[in-house]
């Protein structure tokens, strides 16, 4: 039983922490592991008044800088969002199984919507076999859209004012049965009306789920989805979980 | 060097420091991390006979420097605990507790049959859960309910007792005095404290059950009163948690009357925070010329 060097809390000087629009932030900060795509962070800021570390999926990677891309939805959130370069920071990580890139083959499309766009940038940078459709859904801003524009073959924007691409549920703009691999990554009525019309027409699909979590490591059970192998862990067995698995 | 090595039930804590139920899993997740064999000891994911899913709708809810949980005990039960879990758990060259639940005196009964005949070194008697006969109170509330409780698993138990002692008893002296009198070997205290969190915009409970159980820092100071005053009520030895953070607070439910104490919350807020108590007492205690951490227990 040996420990794993390569996950444990470390403190770190954060390099950037933007604002992007309105309540979405980029925080960048130095990491010597290269995560996997889907993979995520319990950051916690060392001055904050709030307790638990907010789990931060991976927007994206590049000499030795983790990107975490985040949507201030609370007070943790809004104390992170605060913090300024050189700050320190409390980072522990990469965390949970991340997609499986290489067993990715065939036409992909990818759907995200809102801030379940943020893992989905540092995954489409790596998928190698041939570049996907990229569907991106937001209200009203588009905040990071044109990051996806070099590694995909068509990018689709959609937004619910119309405000920029097109107006609607970017669930309309998708047509399934094209596509032999679905992924997708946003608020829980749109991966659910993704998984069942993909169950329905039989295409693969993955989703990356969010869930309030305490110990990110697999040990807290606060994070439970039911699967139809019963209870799983979304830090652990997750975040990425095959369509088949999930009960929709 | 000062020495954190404590006696407790018969067995040798390598330091006060043990990981508390719930929050620890079974060891393995916080293996991969750091040597959780550093630790004085582990208790166990509350464990009940059969196996629990736990509980639907939001698990867990951040308040003020604390945390409400609603798991529901979920758990493998014991028979996978025997045969697989435990295994694990012993890999770690720790003190092995085992927490226990249920809802009736019999799960309890049965629960205990089954650990007596494995290598669990302490069983740890989580009576907060609702008893279904005595229309739902907690075993943990009332004292002649628990008396019952512990005196009826004492006669069958053949491991070490300690009782783990819920914050909502009614007395909590009383509660203390009447599971030693029932034959608790040593108590544990506090679990969770009986909380309730609404969310005004859809102007529904937090929790599918309404009510939910507060850790953290909020409840320390409450914690820490409650061990001193079991600690004064009884001769047995105290295990003390609740908020638990930091070799300060550590050092504080010792001087208030605990010889071993469980770290929970805080075991999420950082991963390896149990590492981080177990060097700074040694050097509170080196700074202070206080040799032995024996020699602090119980001083207030």
């Amino acid at each position: 039983m040996e420990s794993n060097p390569m996950m444990k809390t470390s403190i770190t000087k954060i390099l950037e922490n933007n604002r992007i629009c309105e309540n979405i932030f980029e925080m960048v900060a130095a990491s010597d592991i290269k995560p996997l795509p889907g993979q995520f962070y319990m950051i916690k800021g060392l001055n904050g008044d709030y307790l638990l570390p907010r789990p931060i999926s991976v927007h994206d990677y590049q000499d030795g800088k983790i990107r975490l891309l985040y949507r201030v939805s609370g007070h943790g959130t809004n104390q992170i969002s605060r913090m300024k370069a050189d700050d320190e920071v409390q980072i522990l990580g990469p965390l949970g199984n991340g997609f499986d890139v290489e067993s990715l083959n065939g036409k992909i499309a990818i759907i995200g919507g809102g801030i379940g766009i943020a893992p989905l940038l540092y995954l489409v940078k790596n998928i190698e076999t041939q570049k996907p459709d990229v569907y991106l859904g937001y209200k009203d801003d588009t905040f990071c859209a044109d990051r996806f524009r070099p590694y995909c073959k068509e990018l689709t924007v959609v937004t619910e004012d119309g405000s920029t691409g097109q107006k609607g549920y970017v669930t309309d703009f998708v047509n399934i049965s094209d596509y032999d691999i679905v992924i997708t990554c946003g608020p829980d009525i749109m991966m659910e009306k993704i998984l069942r019309e993909c169950g329905e027409k039989n295409i693969e699909v993955y989703a990356s789920l969010e869930k309030r979590m305490a110990c990110g490591v697999g040990a807290c059970l606060g994070c439970i989805v039911n699967t139809k192998d019963g209870n799983k862990r979304v830090c652990k067995d997750g975040p990425v979980f095959s369509g088949r698995d999930l009960t929709v | 060097m000062a020495n954190l090595k404590v006696e407790f039930l018969g067995k040798v804590f390598k330091n006060p420091i043990v990981a508390a139920s719930g929050t620890f899993g079974f060891g393995e997740e916080y293996n991969e991390i750091y040597d959780v064999g550093l630790l004085g000891g582990i208790s166990s994911k509350g464990l009940t006979l059969n196996s629990k899913q736990g509980n639907e709708g939001i698990r867990l809810w951040e308040t003020p420097m604390g945390l409400m949980n609603s798991i529901g005990l979920q758990n493998p039960g014991l028979e996978s605990f025997i045969s697989r879990e435990i295994n694990i758990m012993k890999q770690y060259k720790t003190n092995l507790i085992a927490n226990l639940g249920g809802n009736t005196l019999d799960d309890y009964l049965n629960g205990v049959l089954l650990l007596n005949d494995s290598d669990v070194d302490i069983i740890e008697l989580n009576i907060s859960c609702p008893n279904i006969k005595a229309g739902g109170m907690a075993f943990g509330i009332k004292a002649d309910i628990a008396y019952a409780t512990v005196k009826a698993v004492r006669g069958i138990c053949g491991k070490p007792l300690m009782v783990k002692l819920s914050p909502n008893a009614e007395s909590i002296s009383e509660m203390a005095a009447a599971c030693e009198e029932a034959g608790a070997e040593a108590l544990s205290l506090i679990n969770t404290i009986n909380a309730m969190a609404i969310d005004i915009y859809a102007k529904k409970p937090v929790f599918n059950n309404y009510y939910a159980g507060l850790s953290g820092p909020a409840v320390k100071p409450i914690a820490l009163r409650m061990v001193h005053q079991a600690a004064k009520a009884v001769m047995i030895p105290i295990c003390g948690m609740g908020g638990i953070s930091s070799a300060r607070d550590a050092i504080e439910f010792i001087m208030a009357g605990a010889s071993i104490v469980q770290v929970g919350t805080a075991n999420f807020v950082k991963t390896d925070i149990c590492l981080d108590i177990i060097r700074d007492m040694e050097e509170f205690l080196h700074s202070q010329g206080i040799r032995d951490i024996n020699e602090i227990i119980g001083i207030i």
